[in-house]
């Protein structure tokens, strides 16, 4: 089911909005231009997770020594810093042994933007938050968000 | 068998006197500094040693107690002297009293280096000097400590020990300016002694959160007479607070409980004794691998039951053997027999 979500020029780079979509609390992010639609519900323990500071890579190898990439991809819930990544509302804070629900995300025809979700391994992982972190237990949901004209539209399963 | 703690007696000044350098005689002489005052365990208390020589330690670790090889330290406090120089001469006279009194006479006994380690420039030099001396395996480090031994004032030292291929031994004690509980200075001995297993954990989370692992990969340490009933808990509580705050400290790469179990040991003595035994092994399961315990009497402090009995008697025997000897011979890379 879609539903209109925003007018495209709504959301500034690096902003977002939540919206309430079929009883569901939904943030949509405008990552360089790139829209990205999560869930506002930590799959930890329930906390809302759109609303969150985003942040960018950090990667040390030594005490003190910092390697920064300012992505701002990465969202942290307010209530226990567990982080995810907005692309694919994958978690990065430890291994844990928990399967977690996915959402195929599907190309929208005639949008312009669609969000890959394809999970490389972890060590290899250019997204992981630093080398060797290994994808945690939760994701959370995500939606397809496509673009027409104007309008954002988040495609929610039935 | 493999014994990893036991303890050679604090040598008196006048058994220094022959190693030192002249003009440290001659101060020791003339003046009322006799070098070390203080001792980690009262002198007298229940859980103070008794004083023995060579030959009382050869009948009790080696005869009756059977053990193959036996590792030892001397709990010498130069920690505990403020004059930098008097620190760094008594740590140089106590090892080499250590070696040419206890570790070239007696070839089942491995040795650890005392260093002062409120200086630690002075205790890598002290490390650097003896690191190629027969006998001895390790750097003795008291646990309490003036700063959190994760701070990166410590880490030239960790380097050092790192990179001469020794083990850094944890042991309970420490004689330095600061309290010896997280919350100031308590009334009586017992309440230091038990506070010793929060002063471990402490130590344990400044580590690894300060990356000393990060920055010496091959780095092992040994925790002796801290107990390890505290342990899994700690553990559990510190992965759980990395996963939320792990951002401030991306050198910590993995959860705090991997680096524990790569990069420590624990001695089993003295034992913590829950009212029913069978707890024990349900903490030992909880510890999460085989290879963490080692085997340690704690000759010649008394305690008030015999770890190794209790405790091996409760764990099946592949486990029980680790612990006797595979642990330490493993970590310590120690020859099979010798």
């Amino acid at each position: 089911m879609k539903y209109v979500v925003a007018e495209a020029s709504e959301i500034e780079l690096g902003g977002r909005k939540i919206v309430t979509v079929a009883g569901r609390s939904i943030g949509v992010f405008n990552l360089d231009g790139e829209f990205f639609a999560l869930r506002n519900r930590c799959p930890h323990q329930g906390g809302k997770l759109c609303e969150g500071k985003l942040w960018g890579v950090i990667r040390s190898e030594q005490p003190g020594a910092y390697e920064y990439r300012p992505s701002r991809e990465i969202l942290c819930c307010p209530w226990h810093g567990w982080e995810f990544h907005v692309r694919t509302g994958q978690s990065w804070c430890a291994p844990e042994r928990l399967r977690v629900r996915r959402y195929e995300v599907e190309t929208v025809a005639g949008g312009e933007i669609a969000e890959a979700a394809e999970e490389p391994e972890a060590p290899e992982d250019p997204e992981a938050p630093a080398p060797g972190m290994v994808k945690g237990p939760y994701a959370v949901e995500t939606y397809p968000v496509s673009r027409d004209g104007e309008y954002l539209v988040v495609d929610l399963p039935a | 068998m493999i014994d990893a703690d036991v303890h050679i007696p604090n040598p008196r000044i006048q058994d220094l006197m022959p190693l030192l350098p002249e003009h440290w005689v001659e101060h020791f002489n003339n003046t009322v500094d006799k070098g070390a005052s203080q001792e980690y365990y009262p002198p007298r208390s229940p859980v103070a040693g008794r004083r023995g020589g060579l030959a009382e330690l050869r009948e009790a670790v080696f005869e009756q107690g059977g053990a193959e090889l036996a590792i030892s330290s001397c709990l010498y406090a130069v920690d505990s002297v403020h004059n930098p120089d008097v620190a760094a001469a008594l740590a140089t006279a106590v090892n080499d009293w250590q070696s040419r009194e206890w570790l070239e006479r007696e070839p089942r006994l491995r040795g650890s280096i005392v260093a002062p380690v409120q200086l630690p420039d002075a205790a890598a030099k002290e490390v650097e000097r003896c690191a190629d001396r027969p006998g001895f395996v390790q750097v003795l480090i008291p646990v309490r400590t003036e700063h959190p031994l994760g701070s990166r004032l410590y880490h030239p030292l960790w380097k050092t020990i790192e990179q001469s291929g020794l083990v850094a031994a944890i042991h309970f004690g420490g004689a330095p300016v600061m309290p010896p509980t997280p919350t100031g200075w308590p009334s009586f001995f017992l309440e230091e002694y038990t506070a010793m297993a929060q002063v471990f954990a402490t130590q344990l989370t400044s580590m690894i959160v300060e990356g000393v692992f990060d920055a010496c990969p091959d780095l092992r340490v040994v925790f002796l007479e801290s107990g390890f009933t505290w342990i899994p808990s700690h553990l559990w509580r510190m992965d759980k607070e990395w996963r939320n705050l792990r951002r401030l400290v991306p050198w910590v790469r993995r959860p705090p409980s991997d680096y524990f179990r790569e990069h420590v040991r624990v001695g089993i003595q003295p034992l913590d004794s829950p009212p029913d035994p069978a707890h024990l092994s349900e903490v030992v399961d909880q510890l999460g691998s085989d290879d963490l315990l080692l085997y340690a009497s704690d000759y010649p402090h008394v305690h008030a039951c015999d770890a190794g009995d209790l405790l091996l008697r409760l764990l099946p025997d592949g486990l029980g053997r680790r612990i006797r000897s595979e642990n330490a011979r493993s970590f310590y890379r120690l020859a099979q027999g010798g």
